[in-house]
Parts: C-alpha cells; structure tokens; sequence
C-alpha cells in the first residue's frame, strides 16, 4: 500500500511510522480520539470554542452597545423586550455586555496562560537541571511566594501597581507561576537522570540545548493539563480582584466586576449578578471538563484513569 | 543520577548525627523562606502608593500633623534600616501596632486567627469526611453514575464564584429556611458571654459548659464551613480518585484479587492504605489554602478572619498588621509543608 | 416576594420535605439594641483623636460634653449638658460655663471644670486630626492653659477674637468636645501621652453609656449608665455590629437578629417594602456628594468650562434612578438645615449651553481628563454616568478608581484633574463648611493647606476668602445667614466645584423600635431615648 492510498486517518493510525513527522502527528491523532470520546471534555471544548466565537464577533453578536447608559430603563428583567437578560443598574443591556465580556476574559485567560507556566518553567527546568545553589536560591524564592497568602500576593500587587486589568493579570500570573515551576523541577529531576539525557550529554550538547531541545518538550503536556485545570481557578481570582474592586475598571464589562456591581442587588434584581455569575461557572467548567479530559490524555501517570 | 554518582560524597562539616542535621537544615531554610517573605512584604508595603500617614490621620489633617506622624512612625529613616528596626522588633516578639485597630497586631493576630482556624478546621473536616469517601468510590466504581457524579460534584465546586455562593446560600438557609444563624460568628445573645481562653468560640464554650452557646456558634459557623469545605471536597475527592485509580492498576492489587481477597479488603487494606501518605499532602495543601482564610466568604459571612485582616489593612496600608499577618499565615504554611514532607518520609517506603 | 425568592422558596420548601414548620423568627431582646452598620472605620475611640462616623456614634453614646443637642428635638440646637449654663462677656471673647453640679463620671469621680478644662486643653495639646475646630479660636499649645481656665464650678474658654456665640458652642458639641475623667485617665498616661493610648481603645466616661468592648471589624457593645444624670436609658446593652454587605444586613434584619440596618441600598430598602414589622427611617445627612476641577490644569481653569461642566451632569438622572431616596439633588455648599443653608439648584443637564460654553472657551475637540474616584458602588456608577454625558460633550473621562486612602493621597498632592467625593460637615456650624470650600488664604504649592479643599483644587477663591473670615465673626444671626447666601451664589457661579447630592441615610428599622436618632445633618447617632 502507497502512501498515497492511505487515508488520513489509516496513515495517523499506521502501526509503523515511517517518520518522525508521522510518529508525532500519529500521537496527537490518537489522543484526540480518546478525548473526542470524553463527552464532558467535549462538551466543555465545545463551550471554550462557542466562547472564542462569540469574542471574535462580539460587533456583530450584541444587539446593543455595551456601554450604552439608559438610566429610564435599568434593572428590567429576563426577557424584557430588546433586552433578553435584562439591564443593569446604569440601564446597559446585561447580553451585550457579557458577549463583550467574553473578550476580556479570553484575554486575561490567554496573558495568564502566557506567563505564568513559562515563567513556572523557566525558573523549574534551570532550578532542577542546574541543581546546587541555583537550585536551592531558586526553590527558595519559589517557596516565598509559594508560603504567601495569595489573594494577599495579587492585591499587594494591584494596590502597587494600580487597579486594572494588566496589572490583574500580572498579579495572577505573579501569584500561579510557583506551582509550575515545582512541576517542571520535579519533571526534570526525573528527566535529567535518564540515560537518553546522559547520551545526549555525551555527544556533546550544550545544558542550553538539553533544556530547550529536550526537556522543556517533556515538561509541556503535564504543564498543559495543569494550566487548563488551573484556568478556572485564574477566571475565578480574575473575578475576585473585579469583586473587590481591583481587577477591570469601570465601564469595562469584565465578568467579575459586572457581579460585583450586581451584588447590590442580588435579593430583588438577582439576575444582574447571577448572569454574569453564570457566564463565569460556565467558562470555569468548561475549562475543567477539558482539563480533566486532557489528563487522561496527556498526563502518563493517569493515563489509567 | 548517573552522572553525578562518580562525586566523592563532601564530608559532612559538622559531626552531628543525621537526624539532627535534617532538622537543623529544615530549620535553615524555615528561616530563610521566613525573612525573604518579610522582606518581599516589606518591599510590597513601601512601593505601594498608599499612604500609612493618611490611614493615621484622616482626610482633614494639616501638613503639620501629617509630619508629626510621618516620623513617629519612623517613615524618615531610609528602607534597609526601617527593615532592620522591624526584624529586629519582630524577633523579640514585637509586631508593632496597628493602625487601624489602635492595638498590638500580636493581640490583633490571636484574635482574628482563631476565628479562621476554627472556621478552617470545620471546613476541611466537612472536605474530608465528603471528599475521600467519594473519591474512593468514584475510583472504585470508575465510569458509573457514582464516578459521573462525584466529577460533577467536584468541577462545580472548582467553578462556582464562591461569593455568589455565599450570598445564595445565606438567601436560602438562613434567610428563607433560618436552619442556620446569620453572618458573624454568634448570636447577640452570647456576645460577650463566652469568656475567651483559645480564641475559638466552639472550644471555648465547651470549656464554659454552655451548650447554648456551642450549638449557637456552631450553627453560624456551618455555612460558611461548608462552602468553604465544598472547595477541599471538590480537590480532594478528584485527587483521591486520581490516586485509587493508579493504586488499583497497580500488579499487588491483581495478585491479591487473585488470591481471593475480597474487593472491600483490597481496596481498604491495600490501595488505600499505600495513598494515605499522597493524601495527607493534599489535605495539609488544601487546609493551608483555608488557612489563609478566603477574604471573600469572610465579607459575607462578617467573619473576623486573618484573610479579611490582611486584605484591609494592605488597602490602608497598615504595614505591621500585613506583615504579622503574612509572617503567622506564611508560617503556618511552611509548618504544614514541613509536616506533610515528614510525615511522607516516615511512611512512604519508597523515599527511605 | 419576587418572583426569584418564590422559586428559590418553593426549592428550599422541596429541599424542606419532612420539616414541617419554619422555625419561627429570633428576636433580639427587649432591653438590647441591635444595630448592623459598617464600622471598620473606627480607627480610635479618644474622642481627641476621632474623625469618622461610626466612632462618632460611639462617642456621642458615651461622653457627655458641656453642651449637647437633644435627640429627640434637634431643631432646638445645642442645650446645656454638663455645663448647665453660661454667659457671654461684653467683648464677645469669653464663655464663661457653669458645670452642672452632682454628676459623676462611669468610675464615680465627680465630673468637675477641671475635667472640662483638662479635656478641652488635651485635644489643643495633642493636636490630631480633629484638632483644628479648637484652635481656629487662636488656641496653641502654649496659650490653652491660659485662655481655657477654671474658677471653682466654672470653666471659661477665651477667644482670639469674637466669634459669633452659636459658632463657638456649635464646635463644642463636635466629638472632641467629650468631657473625659481626668484622674482616670492621667492614670493610664504613658510618656506624656495624656492617656491617648489608652484612651484610643477605652472609655473614661460621664453620658449614657459605657464602652463593654470593642472589636474591630466585629463589633461594638455598650452597657448602660444606671447612673446617668438625665435617668438610666431603656436599652441594657447597644451591640453594633460591622456587616459589610447591605443584602446581609437586610437578611438580618429580616430574620429578627438586628433591630437596626444601616447600610442597606435603595433596592434593599426597596425590598423591605411590605416586610412585616420592620420600617424604613429616613433622615437628612449632612454628607455632601460633589465634584471638582483642579484649577491646575490649563482648560479647567477656565471659567466656561467649569460652568460647562456643571451643565454636564445629569443631576436628575442619577437622582431618580440609582441614587432615589438616597441622595437628593443639592447644588449648595452649605448642607440643607444649616444656618445660612439655599435651596437654589440652577443646574441641570444642558448639552446645548454646555457646547456653547466650551466652545466660547476653545476647548479643543476630543479633550482628555482623569477623575479619581474611591472604590465604593454608588460613586462609581455616578463616576460612569458622568463619563457618559461628558462623551456627549466631547469629553473623554478617564477613571482612576483605587482605595480611599490612595485617590485622597492624590488629591492632597493636587494631582488629580477631577475628583469625585464626599465631605460632611465637622461641626453643625456654616463655618464648617464655608471655611474649607471657599476659604484659601494662600493658594500657592508651598502652603500645602492640604485640609482645605479649595487649596487642593488651586482654586484662589475669587475673594471668598475675606467673605469667610468676615461671616464667622458676625454677631447677628440673619444678617450672617444672609452673607451665607451669598457666598453660596457666588460659589455657584465661580467655583470649580459641582456640588451634587446631600445624603439622605436610609435605615432600616424593626417597628418595635422607638427613639432612635441617627444625628440628622448636624451630631451623630444616640441611643438613650430608645425604646422597645
């Protein structure tokens, strides 16, 4: 059988791959499979998917302007005419805002995404292939900001820096990248002792090499379970910050500060805060169906479950 | 470790015995962690563009009122001594005084800690008694209707925003259903009337023998115990399942399966007993996460914790009350870390 | 009941299965009030040193002072407390105070002039915060001991010049007018401090109350003063408890656990519409909301577009939507029920006049500015709102939103282009207000006259200033009023303040309650005539 006449998928499926290329594309071909299987992981890919879209093409999806202030016509209720989930305190339509919304969060998910692993995996990998002081100065630190509180650690941060959405992030990034960093020293720990680190050593490669070329790669797929896990979890402080005043800034229809402004009235106007409230549970979970699902994939130590 | 095993082994540069230099070095780097968060938190109280003065002396002072306060309270003086003054207070026990609270942050601290402690406790035994059964059944019975639930159980626990949770919850059952009592810690009928010997209002009523008191504090505390518990329960469970499942594929089990065991003496006798040492990691993690004490669950419930105390005073820049704090809570988490990595290396056979 | 408490009742009801009856509502005690308020303001209780407003209510409750206002007839003004009467002498410069004979302080010592003298001297000498509305009378460190003096049961207060009376005795009744025991006090002296320490967490003494406890960020208790001059008051104990959040205070209220909340939102107070047995107490505040320009800045200095702004916000907009009942439109420095108080509000949202303005004063198109506003709800939306009509003006509005304490350091330092913000009166007197709002002596960076509002906008006043002075020590109470009056219309016109709403407190109140007074626009809250 050519190659040519092999399907796409009978050539990812193939037994005996003929190249590397193939080998590697074979991998993520199979563990796609057992993810697409995992119809909770799906169904929260499905939900990250559905909230990329509507963050792309917010313009054309808000029936209002987000900013829009109506003060006759505030707090109406679900399903008010123009206004299906209502408006908020100002008058502004609560669905334009949360599609709008959706964009701020996709960007505080994606800086955090950025920073804090790399971060967690620059200083890991150095620590647990250096070893020695470096290790022990590095674990060090690692443990300071590990051993403060944390909501404690971002605030300190914002207050310094000032309130905004940026500085949130970089608070939150401040505040993740330890626990990443703890991995990726474990990883490497186990890494650098195995015998092809050792045959790769002697053909002479430089740690500069050996770290980006060969463990830095190994390192990624537990650290990318870890962040899709952990991504509920930087929502959720994202929102706590704009809860207590200090992540997005107003008018900015950030998810978090939108509740916070609702909670004024959470007892008779339940639905200002609880839609956006919604909005962040359904992102949260999503986000963890998909991280739990990539574990089973990715992870190799449950790789059983 | 293949390529370091030719290093001669250093002699060691004290002669004491093993066990002793452990300690001391686990002591060593306690302390190092210990000043480096001072430091950082020192560093973090200076940068910041909050005022301590105008925390001190309200929006109407005059310029020479401010100054009066600038120096008392030694703001002069440059960073590296003000830090070496603060250490130097600090080791003798001395945290200064709060601003806000016009007291000792240390009288402050054994205040407001307790009240998290407890709050903590009741939560991370609500955690555990809910999280590790489920864990274990969910592992056991993989891919069941039990195993489904306890995910949905558990990922609805990691995503919900705990303060809207918080506010529904006191909506339903303290305000619809009055099971529980209200924010704060106890009812104006016991305020004041429990004298206070630990700090913690259901240890100390149980020490008075008031059982008016311990029933009514304890059914202010439930609430927000249990919301905070539900987190634990949610890391907990998914963590315990995670390690049943690594445990159960493991060969010993198939041997003793083999043997006859029945599946109850398998799972409880050998797969549990080889993660407990896994999970009391994730448990001392998850308490000192609930030690930190949620600033958010203490707005709502009113409840005087260190995580509130913390957050207000960094807004007020009250620079001794956020390190006394940061220092107890940092504390606490390095002990339970040291603890957890003890208790790993007494029980778990493979680190020996 | 809406329709979201229906469905969320009718879930519990169903989570409820086997219980069959509601256990029925707690109530708080006959002979204890209990009130939720936000109190981790309370940063001391020595009423030398207190400047915030629930210290304030606290003090009131537990200091007597020589003269005092009546809760339940505010309207009367100051009457006599511990000093039972006084005399003016002839060149209007001395008070002389008679002291009420046979009252005694919380720890049996007599209250005597001494003890007057002593607590007056104590805040000129300590010189906190608070210490100003003392020594604008000329009173120094150095000179009290001379100017406040006692002869036998009198006490005699000294003037740098003649001041009108009611000016004078309006500032006693200020927090730091409290009359603390001097024995006890001296007792807890530490280097000098004249017990401020001390004093800062407890009480020393002669009113209706004694302080039990407090615990910052949890509570306050009071205990009642069997021995009170005036009869024991009803309520054993007062517990005021910190509640941050209006929807928990409300619920508390609701379920019986307080009898009081202060804090509730309109759409909470709203909501405790048709609640059986609690009621809605309403009173007039003396806090004002307002905005300011700082004259620094090159566009705002000019006069157009300081008027222009005010034609900017939507006053009316705000006042009956977010801010209904809660805030009423005031355009006037001068708290409505002060001496001197207007009721004139020219302004309102103008676009059209607000364009012209701006264009007489050349403002260029797309002008950027920056306005700092506190971390609280209701001054954000207003902060949102004026963003909104600014933007219909051309104007973009930046937010700066931070903590209290960061936005007020900014301000000081007259960085701020605009600031959004709160002020209440110090003192029932117009000086209170006219003294900082349209008084600045010396507008220059090095006076650093960073308590004076109108310094920390740069705002020279345009002459107000030697009107202040000339109103304060006008002896005839119409003809002072009247220069009030027009002051206020030339600040109106002049100033770069838009002074917006005056706050009208909300309280939720359980029915049995009876008595309570909250302090209305001039004191602060007392609870000695409440009843159950």
């Amino acid at each position: 059988m050519s190659i040519q006449s092999m399907t796409l998928r009978e050539w990812l499926l193939s037994e005996t791959p003929t190249s590397r290329r193939q080998a590697r594309l074979a991998a993520y071909y199979k563990g796609w499979l057992t993810l697409r299987a995992n119809h909770m992981a799906m169904a929260g890919l499905a939900i990250i998917v559905l909230l990329v879209g509507v963050a792309i093409f917010a313009p054309l999806l808000a029936p209002h302007d987000p900013y829009y202030q109506d003060l006759g016509n505030r707090l109406q209720p679900l399903g008010t005419e123009g206004h299906i989930l209502g408006t908020d305190s100002l008058g502004r339509d609560i669905l334009s805002r949360l599609i709008w919304g959706a964009r701020i969060t996709l960007y505080i998910v994606a800086l955090v995404a950025m920073i804090a692993p790399i971060v967690g995996l620059l200083v890991g990998t150095v620590s647990g292939y250096a070893g020695g002081w470096v290790d022990i100065v590095l674990m060090r630190v690692t443990d300071i900001f590990l051993a403060f509180p944390r909501l404690v650690l971002a605030l300190a941060f914002v207050a310094a820096l000032g309130a905004g959405i940026e500085n949130a992030v970089l608070a939150i990034s401040l505040t993740a990248w330890p626990p990443y960093a703890r991995l990726a020293r474990a990883e490497t720990l186990t890494i650098r002792s195995s015998d092809f680190i050792s045959a790769i050593r002697l053909q002479g490669a430089g740690p500069l090499l050996i770290i980006t070329k060969h463990i830095w790669p190994l390192c990624i797929s537990s650290l990318i379970v870890r962040v899709t896990l952990d991504m509920a979890g930087i929502i959720l402080a994202a929102a706590g910050l704009g809860f207590l005043g200090l992540g997005a800034q107003p008018p900015s229809p950030e998810w978090g500060a939108m509740i916070s402004e609702g909670r004024r009235f959470i007892l008779d106007y339940w639905w200002v805060a609880t839609m956006p409230g919604l909005a962040i549970f359904a992102v949260s979970l999503a986000f963890n169906l998909l991280g739990d699902g990539l574990r089973d994939v990715l992870d190799p130590k449950d790789s059983s479950s | 470790m293949a390529f370091y095993s030719n290093v001669p082994k250093r002699q060691p540069w004290l002669p004491l015995p093993p066990w002793a230099r452990s300690m001391g070095i686990t002591l060593l780097s306690v302390s190092i962690t210990m000043l480096g968060l001072l430091f950082v938190t020192f560093l973090i109280g200076r940068v910041m563009p909050i005022d301590p003065v105008l925390a001190v002396v309200g929006e109407r002072a005059s310029e020479e009122q401010y100054n009066a306060v600038y120096q008392e309270l030694g703001l002069d003086r440059s960073l590296i001594v003000q830090f070496f003054y603060y250490v130097g207070d600090v080791l003798q026990g001395d945290f200064g005084k709060s601003l806000l609270t016009a007291r000792p942050v240390s009288q402050d601290i054994a205040r407001v800690f307790p009240a998290t402690f407890e709050l903590a406790t009741i939560g991370i035994i609500f955690g555990c008694v809910l999280g590790i059964p489920l864990g274990v059944i969910a592992a056991v019975r993989r891919g069941s209707w039990v195993d489904q639930i306890a995910r949905v159980v558990a990922l609805v626990g990691y995503s919900m925003p705990i303060f809207w949770l918080g506010l529904m919850g006191l909506l339903l059952f303290y305000g619809m259903l009055g099971w529980v009592g209200g924010p704060g810690r106890q009812g104006i009928f016991y305020e004041d009337m429990i004298p206070s010997v630990t700090g913690m209002i259901l240890v100390d009523s149980i020490i008075a023998g008031d059982w008016g008191a311990f029933w009514d504090a304890f059914s202010h505390i439930v609430l927000p115990a249990s919301i905070l518990g539900y987190y634990s329960l949610a890391y907990i469970s998914r963590m315990t399942r995670s390690f049943m499942l690594e445990q159960l594929s493991a060969e010993y089990i198939t041997t003793a399966r083999v043997k006859g065991m029945s599946e109850w003496a398998v799972v409880m006798h050998h797969a549990f007993k080889n993660i407990r040492v896994q999970l009391i990691t994730v448990i001392a993690l998850s308490y000192a996460n609930l030690l930190e004490g949620s600033v958010l669950t203490e707005i709502i419930f009113s409840w005087p914790g260190i995580g509130n105390y913390i957050t207000t005073a960094l807004l007020s820049a009250d620079m001794n009350a956020v390190l006394g704090g940061t220092v107890v809570v940092g504390l606490v988490f390095i002990v339970l870390n040291v603890f957890s990595d003890l208790l790993y290396k007494v029980f778990d056979p493979r680190s020996k | 009941m809406n329709a979201f408490t229906r469905l969320i009742s009718s879930a519990a009801l169903g989570l409820a299965m086997g219980v069959t009856a509601l256990p029925a509502l707690s109530a708080t005690p006959d002979n204890m009030l209990v009130i939720a308020n936000r109190i981790d303001d309370i940063t001391t209780l020595d009423p030398a040193q207190s400047f915030e407003f629930a210290g304030a209510d606290v003090i009131r409750n537990i200091y007597g002072k020589l003269v005092n206002f009546d809760p339940s007839n505010l309207e009367a003004g100051y009457q006599p407390d511990l000093a039972e009467s006084w005399t003016v002498s002839e060149d209007g410069k001395t008070i002389t105070f008679t002291m009420r004979e046979g009252v005694k302080f919380h720890s049996g010592n007599p209250v005597r002039a001494e003890d007057a003298a002593f607590s007056l001297r104590r805040v000129v000498k300590l010189n906190k915060t608070p210490a100003f509305i003392l020594t604008q009378f000329g009173f120094t460190p150095e000179n009290v001991d001379d100017v406040i003096t006692v002869d036998g049961n009198t006490l005699s207060i000294t003037t740098d010049k003649r001041y009108a009376t009611s000016f004078v005795l309006n500032c006693l009744t200020a927090t730091l007018g409290a009359i603390v025991d001097e024995k006890l006090v001296m007792e807890h002296e530490k280097d000098g401090d004249m017990g401020n320490e001390w004093l800062m967490t407890n009480s020393a003494g002669s009113g209706p109350y004694t302080l039990s406890s407090w615990k910052p960020k949890e509570s306050v208790t009071l205990t009642a003063n069997p021995d009170y001059y005036d009869g024991a008051p009803a309520m054993q104990r007062v517990i005021v408890r910190h509640v941050q959040e209006s929807a928990t205070q409300r619920l508390m209220l609701e379920r019986g656990d307080v009898d009081v909340a202060r804090d509730l939102t309109p759409a909470d107070v709203d909501g405790l519409d048709g609640v059986e047995g609690v009621g809605v107490q309403r009173e007039m505040r003396g806090r004002l909301m307002y905005v300011s320009f700082n004259q620094k800045h090159p566009e705002l200095s000019k006069p157009q577009v300081r008027q222009a702004l005010k034609y900017l916000i939507d006053y009316d907009g705000m006042e009956n939507s977010f801010l209904k009942n809660w805030y009423v439109k005031h355009q006037n420095f001068l708290p409505k029920t002060y001496l001197g108080a207007v009721d004139e509000n020219p302004f309102s949202l103008n676009l059209e006049k607000a364009k012209e303005l701006l264009a007489e004063a050349g403002v260029p198109e797309g002008m950027e500015l920056t306005v700092g506003v506190r971390e609280a709800q209701e001054r954000l939306e207003i902060a949102q709102s004026l963003q909104n009509t600014f933007a219909q003006a051309g104007i973009k509005l930046n937010l700066e939103v931070g903590t209290g304490k960061q936005i007020l350091g900014k301000y000081r330092a007259r960085e701020l282009d605009i600031y959004l913000g709160a002020w209440g009166p110090d003192y029932p007197d117009p000086q209170t207000n006219a003294g900082t709002f349209a008084y600045n002596p010396d507008n220059s960076d090095e006076a650093n006259a960073t308590g004076l509002l109108a310094w920390r906008n740069a705002w020279d006043t345009g002459g107000l200033t030697t009107e202040v002075e000339a109103a304060v020590v006008e002896g005839d109470t119409e003809k002072r009023a009247e220069m009030y009056h027009q002051i206020q219309a030339q600040f109106r016109e002049t100033s770069p303040f838009a002074i917006m709403f005056q706050l009208v407190e909300q309280a939720g109140i359980s029915e049995n309650v009876e008595g309570l007074n909250l302090g209305g626009a001039i004191t602060a809250a007392a609870y000695w005539d409440v009843t159950k």
